[in-house]
């Protein structure tokens, strides 16, 4: 199995092995372990659900400070779209856009820009004969890290389409050494993110192609300067060239809703996204042509490094359309171009099955049964893992041991005390 | 190798809502030990398909699957009426289901047929009055 960046780190300090993440891991890739969470890395999509639940904040979303942009002569912003919801009453982008040129940014690019073209380019993949639907989405990379690990069998669904991100960078990197005649590498390009699977995806592209882009930062890291700034601000530059088409993106149903068909589904939140592609992966809806999943509720809106209410942010974005053209930005031809496909093929991630052969998954598997009936079945989760379930898989597989589990302990105690002729009620 | 692994779901008559998790559970069994996903549709469709029928039927019951490297058994075992005319029920579009069973768009005749359509094997016993049980199997190679 390979190990991976990942955007999430534990702080050790403030952990109390309480059982909140791994209750809540989609993946099921947490356990306590000597009373502190550890995150098992091939296992981890970077969807951001323990950061969320956890009381103690001790788990914390990694991405870079605005520091990171000096050794860069020209700096631009890249913000994503779900950074529009975050701003109260906004009805102009270039408030946004040019209080980011306020906050240290040389230059502001919109993903929204790129996302308006991978929603063209979409409508026309999905009529192409090369089209096997349902098409799904390829724009959370949690999502499509999920479908690797859990869905082996969906991966070649997924669009393989690049996503809004990776193209903004490939545009904002052309159209700016254009504009100051600096070398491609003098120009630093930073997203401003709103949760942490984008950020690992710019460090660790999931299709293994250089995502271009040199950092990553998080919204709600510049959110309130750049808001102090907003209010400063009387008159705006013109710089935002997205249309509603693009900032929708950022709310969930908005790429499908671009794609002017309405044979789509769009679901939020990684456990109805989960249930969603059991259905899709027993083909139990066949007219469905687009499957549009956010892992966060909400939409990107509801991102983990946000710092609004996802809805409420969803509601801002929705009446931000209002005042927005359809769609600024489009394909150069009719076609679309060779560059924009993803080089690369998805392909699964180990990691589900128990063994490589049949055989030996079915002795690993009995003896998961086995353990499993001895144990109370009441999920407490103070051995560590989740669920009895999944703490027999972990006895079975040498990763825990079965006096790990209290309810054994206290059997183990008896035990030892009838031996030494102690009675139980002492 | 003659190792097999027993698992056993049991099947809440209650609330449509539950229907499909002893499936999904088999499923999820069944990819961790790595089977073929086409194999796993199959079994999964038809297990869905029975439990459905458990519900709509029966009182529920219990689902037993026997898993080796040859095959996926399974048996749906319920203690609901039974069916009067098993030749009928294996009609496509034949249905018993009452009609607030399928206000809910259930009872459409296709339970059996679809269990027969997607596996290798498949048989039913039962008895007016004690209950039913649908064999099925599936061959992994």
């Amino acid at each position: 199995m390979e190990t991976r960046f990942h955007s999430i780190r534990h702080i050790s300090e403030r952990c109390t092995g309480c059982i909140n993440c791994i209750k809540h891991c989609p993946t099921q890739a947490i356990r306590v372990r000597n009373g502190q969470a550890k995150i098992i890395k091939e296992l981890c999509i970077d969807c951001g659900e323990c950061i969320r639940v956890c009381p103690t904040h001790a788990m914390r979303g990694m991405y870079e400070r605005m520091d990171a942009t000096e050794k860069f002569k020209y700096i631009v912003a890249l913000p994503s779209p779900a950074i529009f919801g975050q701003i109260r009453n906004l009805e102009d982008l270039d408030y946004v856009t040019t209080a980011l040129k306020r906050i240290g940014f040389d230059d502001v690019f919109e993903v929204s820009r790129a996302a308006e073209i991978v929603s063209e380019a979409t409508r026309k993949y999905m009529h192409s004969n090369s089209c096997k639907y349902p098409v799904i989405s390829s724009a959370c990379p949690a999502i499509v890290r999920l479908i690797q690990l859990k869905f082996p069998d969906l991966c070649d669904l997924v669009l393989p389409i690049k996503q809004p991100m990776a193209l903004a960078a490939k545009m904002a990197r052309k159209e700016m050494v254009e504009k100051t005649g600096l070398n491609p590498e003098e120009i630093g390009i930073f997203y401003i993110s709103p949760c942490t699977a984008r950020v690992t995806e710019i460090k660790n592209p999931i299709f293994g192609e250089e995502s271009g882009i040199d950092g990553a930062i998080g919204i709600s890291e510049i959110y309130h300067q750049l808001v102090a700034e907003m209010e400063k601000l009387d008159k705006v530059e013109p710089i935002a060239n997205s249309g509603l088409i693009g900032v929708s993106w950022a709310i969930d149903g908005g790429e499908s809703a671009a794609l002017m068909s309405s044979h789509y589904l769009a679901a939020d939140g990684i456990e109805n996204a989960i249930n969603v592609l059991e259905e899709i992966e027993d083909k139990r809806f066949k007219r469905l042509h687009f499957v549009e999943l956010n892992a966060c509720h909400a939409g990107c809106v509801g991102g983990i490094l946000n710092v609004e209410n996802p809805y409420m942010a969803k509601a801002r974005t929705q009446i931000l359309r209002k005042y927005l053209p359809v769609s600024l930005n489009h394909l150069e031809n009719d076609i679309i171009p060779e560059d924009m496909f993803n080089t690369n093929e998805l392909k699964p991630v180990s990691g589900i099955k128990l063994a490589d052969s049949l055989a030996e998954s079915l002795a690993i598997m009995q003896k998961i049964k086995d353990i499993e009936r001895t144990l109370p079945g009441i999920d407490c989760g103070a051995c560590g893992a989740p669920s009895c379930k999944a703490f027999a898989e972990d006895v079975a597989t040498n990763h825990a041991k079965e006096s790990d589990c209290v309810f054994k302990m206290r059997d183990k105690v008896f035990e030892y005390a009838q031996k030494m002729g102690i009675d139980e009620k002492d | 190798m003659s190792e097999s692994v027993k698992l056993s779901f049991p099947v809440l008559a209650d609330d449509f809502s539950h229907a499909g998790e002893a499936s999904g559970s088999l499923k999820r069994t069944l990819k961790k030990l790595g089977i073929d996903m086409e194999v796993i549709r199959r079994v999964s469709i038809a297990v869905y398909e029975g439990e459905i029928n458990m519900v709509i039927h029966a009182d529920g019951g219990v689902i037993d699957a026997e898993i080796s490297a040859e095959s996926i058994e399974v048996w749906l075992r319920d203690k609901g009426p039974g069916i009067k005319d098993v030749e009928l029920a294996m009609q496509e579009g034949y249905s018993t289901a009452r009609d607030h069973i399928r206000a809910l768009g259930f009872g459409a005749g296709m339970g059996l047929p679809n269990i027969k359509k997607y596996t290798d094997e498949m048989s039913i016993e039962t008895e007016i009055g004690v209950g039913t049980t649908v064999y099925l199997k599936v061959n992994i190679t």
